[in-house]
């Protein structure tokens, strides 16, 4: 789960980083508010989860809470590279005389985390690291050693950072490690991270992701989550357990496995391109066991939305027996008629695998006119995306 | 034979009184698994009956391993416990431990592999998130359904669990000598590269199946050793052509991010390694058909 900077800013200042006083407001009022408490000159960003705001207008600077309230009015609701933004946050200002780089990560490929630290922060750093990749530290972090004092004279000496800083530098190394951990992020960075010229070196920015495995250590992360940008259907979905992204096609799609469905989502994709372009409507991976319940689960999220004209199920029978599975969608559909849903679009079901000759079977003695077996995963694909163009 | 797990291998359970511990022991042995026992601290000393086969319940899986000679731990235990669990495994030296919890933090993951390399890198760890091993004939450590495939001359390496019982499934009639479900999450102990290392060592291996799927670079890095390192056939298949940027599709893995980790890029890179890429499961079983005939 990506954070919004306000939220990274506030997780940041918990964990006891230096960082500049500052608000979220989600109205112009609220933002006047917000500038009245911070005194004097405050900046007004744009809370959006993708970069470039700066240079899209999402950043300005206003000299006290009239000026905060009209620069909030112009960002709040503006678009930026396709996401709106609801929320600003207000910071106080800093007189900034050098920017820095400072992060932690995980690094897959080598099975561990990493560092990143350079003096040569600010808006261009991945062109600095592209073109004097000598002024970029990559140290790796061992996750049970942490950073100590050697590790952060390390990330100092790496990133070339002035002696004047350096022991800032490596506490807030430390001290942001220590964060990085305690939360159960993938992604800590902060850019800038500032000298101004107090010759204090503060976050000035927070970009943190955070791992939703670890959810049971932290009940508070639920919280993080805005509510207002999740999709509904998604959010139904999560409360049954299900794991469903909303997709912007025609096909509603419905199996077992992640990597099944995503390789499903693949050829309805191909067999789209020849009926007139449908696409998959969603990603809905019902996991191992299909049971009646959960499959009526899924068909209602999947059915609930609109632009679906036909839903695929492709279920291979591991664990779970087709006949089981077979049975599951019988007593789905009449589970769905029971709660009142009326369901008008085909579905066209591949069963494959663990007693898959019993599934079939069963579709085919049930006799619902909706329901269409097709034996094999690329000609089921090819059915359900026919339908989909016919009923678009 | 096969790699890292044969007929031979005596395997415990870590999380065996659990529900799906117990219900996949059931299975394990089922499937001729020699299955010699489980760890629980708060059971030990007791005995579980499978079926007529009554498994005695160890303290830890040093005592395990001392009593029993197993080489192989198969973990169930909670996301919670992962970490500990493999921890103990690590440090009684067990050699290869499958992880199939699913949920399991990365920081934990990536802290029970430091720990591992720490200790000398002498336990094979597969997972977490993962649906195992099995070598079909000899033996079955995790939940892989041991009835889809005879033993056969095929390996076969993959991220996803039922995208590898697909292409069981479709290369049934040639079998195979083992099926390894890596799992889909950021970190893994066992990747594509070790596996392709071993299949090309193992004599009864004639040709791998590589399935990969959107994220990372491994299928990228697995593609440079396969260049300089496999000379058996390797036919590969990722999943995930079509999805969209920036969102995860059910392993954690597997999302993309900028231009990294595509399956266009992934397939690009296979492909230059020489490795024939199918744009869907039956598309790859072909080309397997074709190697193998």
């Amino acid at each position: 789960m990506d954070l919004y900077e306000y939220q990274g800013r506030d997780l940041f200042e918990r964990h006891g980083l230096p960082v500049l006083g500052g608000g979220v407001a989600e109205t112009p009022a609220e933002a006047r508010a917000i500038a009245d408490r911070l005194g004097g000159r405050v900046v007004v960003k744009a809370q959006v989860k993708v970069g470039g705001r700066g240079k899209a207008g999402g950043v300005k600077l206003a000299d006290g809470p009239d000026e905060a309230e009209a620069r909030a009015a112009d960002i709040l609701g503006m678009d930026i590279k396709g996401h709106t933004v609801h929320k600003v946050m207000l910071a106080e200002t800093a007189d900034i005389t050098e920017e820095y780089y400072l992060s932690f990560l995980l690094d897959r490929a080598n099975r561990t985390f990493l560092c990143i630290a350079s003096v040569a922060g600010g808006m261009d750093i991945e062109a600095v690291a592209v073109e004097t990749p000598e002024k970029v530290a990559k140290v790796a972090i061992d996750p049970n050693v942490g950073v100590d004092d050697a590790k952060a004279q390390e990330i100092v000496t790496g990133g070339q950072f002035p002696a004047e800083v350096a022991g800032q530098v490596a506490d807030i190394a430390k001290q942001l490690w220590q964060a990085f951990v305690a939360e159960d992020a993938t992604l800590v960075e902060v850019n800038p991270l500032a000298k101004v010229g107090s010759g204090q070196v503060l976050c000035l920015d927070a970009k943190v992701t955070l791992d939703e495995n670890a959810g049971f250590r932290h009940p508070d992360h639920e919280a993080l989550v805005d509510q207002s940008a999740v999709d509904p259907l998604e959010q139904a979905a999560k409360e049954k357990d299900l794991n469903y992204v909303k997709l912007d096609g025609e096909v509603g799609i419905i199996g077992n496995g992640a990597g099944l469905v995503m390789s499903t989502l693949d050829v309805v994709a191909y067999a789209g391109e020849g009926h007139g372009g449908v696409k998959p409507a969603n990603f809905l991976d019902i996991g191992g066991g299909a049971s009646a319940a959960v499959m009526a689960n899924g068909l209602e999220i999947v059915l609930s939305d609109p632009s679906v004209k036909s839903v695929f199920v492709n279920v291979f029978g591991g664990i779970t027996a087709c006949d089981e599975v077979a049975n599951g969608i019988i007593q789905a559909l009449a589970l769905l008629g029971e709660r009142g849903e009326q369901v008008t679009k085909p579905l066209v079901v591949r069963l494959d695998g663990n007693n898959a000759e019993a599934g079939r079977a069963i579709l085919d003695g049930a006799n619902n006119p909706l329901v269409e077996r097709v034996d094999t995963m690329d000609g089921a694909a090819e059915r359900a995306a026919e339908l989909a163009a016919a009923g678009k | 034979m096969a790699i890292w797990l044969t007929k031979d291998s005596k395997v415990i359970v870590q999380g065996m009184t659990g529900s799906e511990g117990s219900k996949h022991t059931r299975r394990m042995l089922a499937a001729g698994t020699n299955v010699v026992g489980g760890v629980n601290p708060r059971k030990a000393g007791t005995t579980v009956d499978f079926d007529g086969t009554s498994l005695p319940v160890f303290a830890s899986v040093a005592d395990a391993m001392k009593e029993t000679g197993a080489d192989v731990t198969v973990i169930f235990v909670p996301p919670q416990f992962t970490r500990s669990a493999v921890v103990e495994a690590i440090d009684a030296g067990i050699d290869l431990a499958v992880v199939i919890t699913e949920g399991v933090p990365v920081h934990d993951t990536a802290a029970f592999w430091a720990h591992n390399l720490a200790a000398g890198n002498k336990t094979r760890i597969i997972g977490p998130n993962c649906p195992g091993i099995a070598s079909p004939g000899a033996s079955n450590a995790g939940i892989i359904p041991a009835d889809i495939t005879p033993q056969g001359r095929i390996g076969l390496v993959s991220k996803s669990g039922t995208l590898t019982y697909q292409l069981m499934y479709e290369l049934r009639d040639f079998g195979f000598s083992t099926c390894v479900g890596i799992g889909g999450d950021p970190v893994i102990g066992t990747t594509h590269i070790d596996a392709l290392k071993a299949f090309q060592d193992d004599p009864d291996t004639d040709a791998i199946v590589m399935i990969g799927e959107i994220g990372g670079d491994a299928e990228e890095r697995a593609a440079e050793f396969i260049k300089a390192n496999v000379t058996k056939p390797v036919v590969g298949y990722i999943a995930g052509f079509t999805a969209p940027p920036g969102k995860t599709m059910g392993h954690a893995g597997a999302i993309i991010s900028g231009s990294a980790g595509t399956a266009d890029a992934k397939k690009e890179a296979l492909e230059a390694a020489g490795v024939k890429v199918g744009k869907t499961p039956s598309e790859t079983a072909r080309l397997m058909r074709e190697v193998m005939s």
